[in-house]
């Protein structure tokens, strides 16, 4: 059953200065297999990273690589199977960005380091893969950030590993190079067969690029497994321990806390045309609430995050009478109504949403024409 | 492709370059002096058929030997000045600021004092290990500043209030000891070439050799080095070792040049990043050789003008080498300012 595992550690336990940090991790990782480490600021994320590569004598368990000990290679051998991506700051002096590349070469090289007509294509071709053959003369310390972590991964890679190892590689890019980087991860772990193990702070994205998570939680490894079974509802803000705010693990919504009180403003929204008015009343501090809405529609987690109170149906059902009345009782309470949504585009389920409609201009309560601005600028149907 | 080609020319040039200079200089230095020696006489001596017995003296006992070991030194000191910017990842760090050839010196002129009482003659590798404990005695105080201050310039700093320290010291006991002995003592404890016989050389040659040899043979591993201790690591480097070696050697090169010259400052520092400047590059394996040569040319060049500016006066070596290494420093670290504001 181990064999099947590229990589695996038993009982690993880390810290510093023979503290323990974190106890009896297991996790495993087989060939071609992304594993990603979440859990909040501090909690020994890169601890843990550090103990597997050997840069931290772990405090107890096993390391094993290729059905080994780590401990029992030599420093040489894990080179040519494992590399690293680390967030230590690398400012050498009078190199290019190829210059960089090429040091993924040092295991390979002979006693001088010199390069090889075969290490000179393998800096090229690594270069090529993650679309940095451009930059190759331009001087290290010169580009930006994104471009910086593209050449530390074309290095890594370069050094021909088994398995990666990267640390918040993600951190410091904006989202162009955030996806970019990512994609060139999935795609050397497919065709190369590329174990990757890392820590990410983005939750929606580790949820996505992920075969395995593991969460860090105090002094263990609270949870180990692929994300559908990591991300359920709820478990996110326990782990992160979020005391305010909300964070929608399907979808990787994350909502500022709701403004409570009585609701002031009733928003007739759904199919995704009501989120951002949410918004916006939850930024001018006022509460709300909103309906009716089923819980499938795309406005509802967001709706659950932000209202003071929600009227919501069940999936694929037609209004029943009982919820019309209670939004309708709610909107009495409220000195505003709100309509975002297209009625034009509701279907013969929505015929209670009609009648609510018509009862908000009865009472005078509408703003605007019966249309709220935000949703006449909304093509409500390019959701579907 | 092409860009190799061109680098490759560059190198070659640089190289070239180089090795002109300190033979230029070499015979430079043999010919220029209180008696002027033309390239005839020197090439007369070479060959044996110098009929001037004078001049051969001059040539072979004083001049050569000299400006040997000024080159000799001169490298080893560049070289050793590499190796601590590389150890502490700062281009600033050398023997000099970090109070290592101070602290060899301290040892020498104890030793010296001790035994010129004591009327027993020293030997060439008695004051070479004298100076190797005093250097390494300066490195371990500064390795462990090194721990508690995270920030490079404060070990600068304290490196160089250690100098200070050591060298008040060393003039203390130079000044109390009553010897006319003292004299050359104190020539010695300011910095000079002067003084310097074969078997001085040959015993210098050897060390400063040995110890070249064996930083080239790691020229590698401080490429590695050069991208960090934790890439470092994961390229298979044992970083402990690594670092042990690399206190070991930078302080017996410059504990050598301190036996025999004594402090001499800012070549350390200036050289390796002259160099890097020529070759626009810092790849070790290029860097060592060239640090060598750079430094020996240096050295020639400022013994140079120390014998001969206020002739026949002469200057401390360091008097020279600060008027030239200085402003490199300060201009380093302008640089240095500005790189980071971009």
């Amino acid at each position: 059953m181990k064999d099947t595992f590229y990589f695996y550690t038993e009982g690993l336990t880390v810290g510093y200065h023979g503290v323990p940090l974190i106890k009896n991790i297991k996790i495993s990782v087989k060939r071609g297999e992304i594993l990603t480490l979440i859990g909040p600021n501090g909690a020994g994320k890169t601890t843990i990273l550090k103990s597997i590569i050997k840069q931290l004598a772990p405090l107890g368990g096993l390391v094993c690589l290729d059905g080994r000990p780590v401990d029992e290679m030599t420093a040489r051998e894990l080179s040519t199977r494992l590399s690293v991506v680390l967030t230590d700051r690398v400012r050498p002096e009078l190199m290019t960005c190829e210059d960089v590349v090429a040091t993924g070469r040092h295991p390979y090289t002979g006693r001088f380091g010199i390069l090889s007509a075969h290490d000179r294509q393998v800096v090229k071709e690594s270069m090529e893969l993650v679309n940095i053959s451009e930059m190759a003369d331009r001087d290290f310390t010169k580009i930006s950030d994104g471009q910086r972590q593209r050449v530390m991964l074309a290095r890594a890679i370069c050094q021909e590993p088994d398995i990666i190892v990267l640390d918040e590689p993600t951190s410091f890019l904006d989202i162009r190079y955030k996806l970019e980087f990512l994609s060139i991860i999935q795609k050397m772990s497919r065709t190369r067969n590329l174990s990757v193990i890392m820590s990410l702070h983005e939750l929606d994205l580790a949820g996505r690029i992920s075969d395995k998570i593991v969460c860090i939680r105090g002094d263990r490894a609270d949870r180990f497994g692929p994300p559908e079974e990591v991300f359920t509802p709820g478990y996110i803000p326990q782990l992160y321990q979020m005391t305010t705010g909300s964070y929608d693990e399907l979808t990787g919504n994350l909502e500022l806390a709701p403004i409570e009180g009585r609701p002031e403003v009733f928003v007739i929204a759904g199919n995704g045309s009501g989120t951002a008015v949410f918004r916006r009343l939850q930024r001018e501090g006022v509460p709300f609430a909103t309906g009716i809405l089923w819980e499938n529609d795309l406005d509802y987690p967001s709706a659950k995050a932000l209202a003071a109170q929600v009227v919501a149906e069940r999936p694929f059902c037609a209004i029943r009478p009982e919820v019309l009345r209670q939004a309708k009782e709610l909107m009495d309470s409220c000195r505003e109504v709100i309509i975002t949504l297209d009625m034009e585009a509701v279907g013969e389920f929505g015929e209670g949403l009609r009648e609510l409609c018509a009862y908000a201009v009865e009472l005078g309560k509408v703003r605007g024409k019966g249309c709220h601005p935000l949703s006449c600028k909304h093509d409500v149907n390019s959701d579907f | 492709m092409k860009r190799e080609l061109s680098e490759k020319k560059r190198y070659a040039g640089a190289f070239l370059i180089l090795c002109l200079l300190v033979l230029v200089f070499l015979v430079i230095n043999v010919c220029a002096g209180s008696v002027t020696i033309s390239l005839d006489d020197i090439l007369k001596t070479v060959k044996g058929q110098q009929t001037d017995p004078t001049i051969a003296d001059i040539i072979l006992q004083i001049r050569l030997p000299r400006a040997l070991a000024a080159a000799i030194l001169g490298g080893g000191l560049a070289l050793s000045g590499y190796l601590l910017q590389t150890f502490f990842h700062n281009p600033i760090a050398g023997p000099f600021t970090l109070g290592i050839s101070s602290g060899a010196k301290l040892v020498v002129a104890l030793v010296m004092v001790l035994f010129l009482g004591s009327s027993i003659q020293i030997s060439s590798m008695v004051m070479i290990g004298a100076a190797f404990v005093g250097a390494m005695l300066s490195m371990g105080f500064v390795l462990l500043m090194a721990r508690v201050m995270d920030q490079m310039s404060m070990l600068i700093v304290s490196g160089v209030m250690i100098g200070y320290i050591c060298s008040a010291v060393t003039d203390f006991v130079v000044t109390f000891a009553d010897d006319a002995n003292i004299v050359n003592l104190h020539n010695w404890s300011k910095g000079s070439f002067s003084g310097i016989t074969w078997e001085n050389v040959a015993i210098m040659a050897a060390v400063i050799f040995l110890s070249f040899l064996c930083v080239f043979l790691m020229s590698k591993s401080i490429s590695a080095f050069q991208m960090g201790e934790a890439y470092a690591r994961n390229m298979g480097l044992d970083i402990r070792k690594f670092r042990a070696a690399l206190v070991l050697l930078s302080s017996i090169l410059s504990a050598c040049v301190t036996a025999f010259a004594g402090p001499v400052s800012f070549v350390g520092i200036a050289v390796p990043h002259l160099v890097k400047n020529l070759f626009h590059s810092s790849r070790p394996i290029l860097m060592i050789p060239a640090s060598f040569l750079g430094g020996a040319v240096f050295c020639l060049f400022c013994d140079l003008l120390a014998r001969m500016v206020f002739a026949p006066t002469e200057l401390s070596i360091s008097t020279v080498t600060a008027v030239f290494g200085a402003p490199i420093v300060i201009l380093i670290m302008i640089r240095k300012k500005k790189e980071k504001a971009a």
